[in-house]
């Protein structure tokens, strides 16, 4: 974890950054990649040179990908194809068989189709992060007790909202320690997904926000913008920090956290650093460009 | 006081093809209020029966979804807006 308060906007409100992006896979996904398939395997689910599917805008493929190669099984992966060339990339390096569902419907897109391909295939296996309670207890059991040992004055904590994992995992552990502790989660525009949606009964809220009880966890849930992201991203880099777009916006919620408190001690997980993001023009040439690369892109 | 109130693509046939409205109200619930009211073919896709929202219907002020503010009892002036937002999956997170 590095202590970024100099990039606070109040100075009795330190923040702290936990830096997934050291993980083998490169992301904070590879723990739940591990923790989904050791699961599977106690539970009997997985024999040896099974075959997975999984929807992901990446970050989970490649951490599946990457157990995948080491045990032996065979990986599909659903994915968006507006997510960034380096996912795509990594994917394959990796091992994974990548199946593309229409960018315009994005990660809702990629999950109905998961769900469908699974259905006609029973001897695939689902793991499903979006419902499977194996993604929340990897944050239960590791990345929660890091960062209560670590930062233990932590009083609000902050982090995306993809699958829920994350918040729901750290959140409630670290709530049960110290129950004054806000949980703040920071989500993208909804953007052409939303338009793509043919009705109401389309949405989808993860099964496991549901019975996690995540509408009670959460303190906040506030939007981040590409063009703050952005903005988030190039001001980490200037103090020594490589990392990706969707930490720039963990980090822009966590300074509207700052904004709105007199003191205390933010703590964001950063997923992943901004290898697989170089190609989007972040760090270079003109933010405009960026943002409308990024507005066509999935990064969380 | 009069505020603006942005529809997502599925709700605008119901509101005469409109992707923004301007009502009046003090809260989150007299503008939704208003707006179920002057377009009757939203009231069952954004509230529940006991005035509620629905599960799969997201309502920002600003970038803040209400739920985790004051729900519909969120106060809002002139200079904010009113999202409705249906709930779609984030992408895995990063």
């Amino acid at each position: 974890m590095v202590d970024v308060s100099q990039l606070s906007p109040k100075p009795d409100v330190r923040i702290v950054l936990k830096l997934e992006g050291v993980n083998p896979g490169g992301s904070v996904k590879d723990r739940i990649a591990l923790s989904l398939i050791e699961d599977a395997e106690r539970r009997g689910v997985l024999q040896p040179g099974a075959t997975l599917i999984e929807p992901t805008s990446g970050n989970t493929g490649i951490g599946l990908a990457l157990v995948c190669s080491v045990k032996g099984y065979h990986l599909k992966v659903v994915l968006p194809e507006n997510v960034s060339i380096e996912r795509r990339q990594l994917l394959a390096i990796f091992g994974a068989e990548i199946i593309t569902s229409p960018g315009s419907q994005g990660s809702n897109g990629a999950v109905r189709m998961a769900e469908r391909i699974a259905a006609e295939h029973p001897d695939w296996v689902f793991l499903f992060q979006y419902g499977n309670e194996a993604n929340p207890r990897a944050h239960r059991e590791h990345t929660g007790p890091e960062i209560w040992r670590d930062c233990p004055e932590v009083t609000h904590f902050v982090a995306g909202l993809g699958t829920s994992g994350t918040l729901l995992g750290v959140g409630s552990f670290l709530k049960e320690q110290n129950p004054a502790i806000e949980v703040w989660a920071v989500e993208p525009p909804a953007g052409e997904m939303v338009d793509g949606l043919r009705n109401l009964e389309d949405g989808f809220i993860p099964p496991i926000f549901e019975t996690g009880h995540g509408a009670e966890l959460l303190n906040r849930k506030t939007v981040i913008r590409p063009r703050d992201s952005i903005d988030w991203v190039r001001k980490l880099a200037a103090i020594g920090l490589f990392v990706g777009l969707s930490t720039g916006a963990a980090m822009a919620g966590a300074a509207r956290c700052a904004n709105e408190i007199d003191a205390g001690v933010i703590v964001v997980v950063s997923p992943d650093g901004g290898w697989k993001y170089l190609s989007s023009g972040a760090w270079t040439g003109s933010i405009d460009d960026a943002v409308g690369g990024a507005e066509g892109t999935i990064y969380f | 006081m009069s505020v603006e109130l942005r529809l997502p693509t599925l709700l605008r046939p119901a509101a005469d093809g409109q992707a923004s409205v301007a009502l009046e109200g003090a809260t989150v619930g007299e503008i939704l209020s208003q707006l179920v009211t002057s377009y009757p073919g939203l009231s069952d896709q954004v509230l529940t029966g006991d005035g509620s929202l629905h599960r799969f219907v997201n309502v920002y002020v600003n970038d803040d979804d209400v739920r985790y503010l004051d729900n519909l009892d969120t106060a809002v002036t002139s200079s904010d807006v009113i999202s409705i937002l249906p709930a779609v999956a984030g992408g895995a997170t990063a």
